[in-house]
């Protein structure tokens, strides 16, 4: 860094950060304007559309709770020195493993049997699919990133021939499997609240919701407190320094890899068992790929993660709000800044940093004398 | 098969390996020098997009290139910007763009021309016309190879000779030239060239620009030849099939061609096998073909099937130690 001085932690931590966001909204608020609408307008309509009722928190909640397990995956992998693409991927073979878990067993099986064995299938299937490029990675020297994008497109087909091939009612014109049983039924928060005598509107939140808090939970605890998060974010920091104090590197990286995938398959339970009932298509759309903005701005550390997939889930939610609302919205407009949230807060993190020092420095030193 | 159906399908192998040529080379300039490319299906999105646009609103080939080849190496010089002046994560920076890109391009296609993020059908006038098309009784008349050869290789757009044409010019710049020595210096040692006294950093905005010019030629092939008009998402993971063919190519333009041609010819191929029994394999799914690719780059980049060995400095940003 050229900017003759550290930063000071918070300005680091907080201040660079949030300017970076802030260029991202202010650079997608342009595009609001070119696209002819009024970025205020927008926005308060985003914010009301996402925590302005109770159907709008829930569906808030349930899309964050997607990104809380991509963003964690993401998270994960880029403590242990590694950069998982392929959330996309993982995320459908979780689901491929929760389907085929239900559409055996939800039929015959009491819930409290199945849904263990439906989440464990999800983290053991998204995991199934990490290992194989964190293996090639480690004993094949394969980048990681360019094999698990390749993976992303194999695991599409798969999901695909599996669909059409295989779990396709005959007779059904759209592509999806048979609705599954009852036993695969991922209590829905509606119904839990409605046991609990209170009414809340029917929405696709469910169970899944504190599956994701828990993950959050466990990931801190398991990286941040333990000996195997410790060796893994060893690995990540000083490889070097690490393979040098009896780390071994190979076992690090299907541990990260494992452990990322197993998050990403998580998504499965949310989407197929909880939401839809069935195995589709396109439960993934681009959760995997928001998974990474995700990670970027909460910092790769569960709270931020967390604090993040709400303010994520809040935009998606907002924007499919805004899309019935205004005429001419799309919601691809979150996508856009999900893009350039990417951009300004990963991509060019660093950018704003040396101006930040110098109005920092600047402003420290006009500051000093009259205070003494 | 009989000459017409293998004139036909080497054809559609053509059509489709275009964009795939064109990113790959875009590909190979960026990577050699340096910098990772994830942003190549962005950048032809966009660029496909502005030629769209442009095409739609002025009728007017020229500024429909014009506007492309802007998009293309102003997202290049933005890559370059971020990655090369100020040393941030390739790797990023690449899902950055195609991220940005794939939502932008539905949005301002909606509110400019209001079809669901499609552009209206382009006229004829910016369309790309055959080139080099044998008269029909000539074809009619001609011996079997022949006929299959003319169907195959005569009649395709200006684009298609194009990209053709530059697989051998980026080999010749890369291979041949002091520009093109210093460049894949730039990626593989960057401390010589600076060394040298030549700038790491100018060498790889270069790479970068001629990357930009690349990608937009493609996203111009897809809405001014393949496609009638611009439709959201329409490059379809081509950017990373493209990325794939390129490292399945070692990180050079005539094999990345070659990568390319046959990618294509899968593509074109997945079609027309679609129930067809083959012998001691049963009946293939399309899925298994259009992933056979993908698994193809896995398992080379394993190092099963040769050594495909990145550029030393791939991804590693330069820092000038004074």
């Amino acid at each position: 860094m050229n900017s003759g001085g550290e930063l000071p932690r918070w300005l680091d931590l907080v201040v660079l950060p949030l300017f970076n966001l802030g260029l991202a909204l202010a650079v997608c608020g342009g595009v609001v304007l070119v696209v002819g609408l009024d970025p205020l307008q927008v926005l308060a309509l985003l914010v009301q559309g996402a925590f302005g009722s109770r159907i709008g928190i829930s569906y808030t909640l349930y899309y964050a709770t997607t990104f809380v397990f991509t963003g964690l995956a993401v998270a994960v992998a880029f403590h242990g020195g590694l950069f998982n693409i392929g959330g996309e991927g993982q995320a459908m073979l979780g689901g491929i493993g929760t389907a085929l878990v239900a559409l055996a067993l939800a039929d015959q099986w009491p819930a409290w049997l199945v849904l263990p064995l439906m989440v464990l299938a999800a983290a053991v299937f998204g995991m199934a699919w990490a290992a194989v490029p964190a293996a090639l990675q480690a004993w094949r020297g394969s980048h990681v990133v360019i094999t698990t994008i390749m993976f992303n497109f194999i695991a599409s087909a798969l999901l695909s021939w599996l669909l059409i091939n295989v779990l396709k009612e005959p007779g059904n014109m759209t592509v999806e499997s048979r609705s599954f049983g009852p036993g695969a039924h991922v209590p829905a928060l509606h119904e839990m609240l409605a046991g609990l005598g209170i009414e809340w509107p029917r929405s696709p939140l469910n169970l899944s919701v504190l599956l994701a808090a828990a993950s959050a939970v466990l990931v801190y605890l398991l990286v941040w407190r333990t000996r195997p998060g410790y060796m893994l974010r060893a690995v990540g920091f000083a490889p070097e320094a690490a393979r040098y104090a009896g780390i071994r590197p190979h076992a690090q990286i299907m541990f990260s890899m494992g452990l990322s995938g197993a998050l990403a398959g998580l998504v499965g339970i949310n989407e197929v068992a909880g939401t839809h009932g069935r195995l589709l298509l396109d439960y993934v759309v681009g959760a995997g790929f928001a998974g990474i903005a995700v990670s970027l701005i909460g910092r790769n550390h569960p709270v931020g993660i967390v604090l993040a997939s709400l303010l994520f889930g809040a935009l998606y939610q907002g924007g499919a709000e805004l899309a019935f609302e205004i005429a001419g919205f799309s919601r691809d407009m979150v996508f856009t800044l999900q893009g350039l949230i990417v951009l300004f807060s990963g991509a060019m993190a660093q950018v704003a940093a040396p101006t930040l020092a110098r109005a920092w420095f600047s402003i420290e030193r006009r500051w000093r004398p009259a205070h003494g | 098969m009989d000459d017409v159906a293998v004139g036909t399908l080497l054809a559609s192998t053509l059509r489709v390996s275009v964009p795939l040529i064109l990113c790959a080379l875009a590909g190979c300039l960026s990577e050699r020098s340096g910098v990772i490319d994830l942003g190549l299906e962005g950048k032809m999105l966009l660029t496909a997009f502005g030629a769209g646009a442009a095409a739609a609103v002025f009728g007017s080939l020229p500024l429909a290139l014009a506007v492309a080849l802007i998009v293309g190496v102003a997202l290049s010089m933005l890559h370059g910007y971020a990655c090369v002046s100020h040393r941030g994560d390739q790797v990023v920076m690449g899902m950055a763009i195609t991220m940005t890109a794939a939502g932008l391009t539905v949005v301002l296609g909606i509110a400019w021309f209001h079809q669901g993020g499609q552009t209206p059908g382009l006229p004829d006038a910016v369309r790309l016309a055959p080139w080099f098309a044998p008269p029909a009784e000539w074809i009619d008349h001609a011996p079997p190879l022949l006929k299959a050869l003319a169907i195959g290789l005569l009649g395709h757009n200006v684009m298609v000779y194009a990209a053709l044409a530059l697989v051998p010019l980026v080999w010749w710049l890369l291979a041949r030239t002091r520009f093109g020595l210093r460049l894949r210096a730039a990626g593989e040692n960057p401390a010589m060239v600076d060394a040298a006294g030549v700038s790491v950093q100018v060498l790889r905005y270069a790479a970068l620009a001629l990357n930009g010019v690349l990608c937009s030629l493609a996203g111009c092939y897809l809405v001014l030849a393949q496609n009638p008009s611009f439709i959201p998402h329409m490059t379809a993971g081509r950017g990373y099939m493209a990325l794939a063919a390129m490292i399945f190519g070692k990180w050079q333009p005539v094999g990345a061609l070659w990568a390319c041609l046959l990618f294509g010819f899968l593509d074109a191929a997945a079609i027309r096998l679609q129930g067809v029994v083959l012998p001691g394999i049963g009946a293939v799914p399309v899925q298994a073909i259009q992933a056979l690719p993908y698994v193809m780059t896995v398992v080379l980049l394993a190092g099963f099937i040769g050594r495909a060995r990145a550029p030393k400095a791939l991804g590693v940003p330069y820092a000038k130690t004074h």
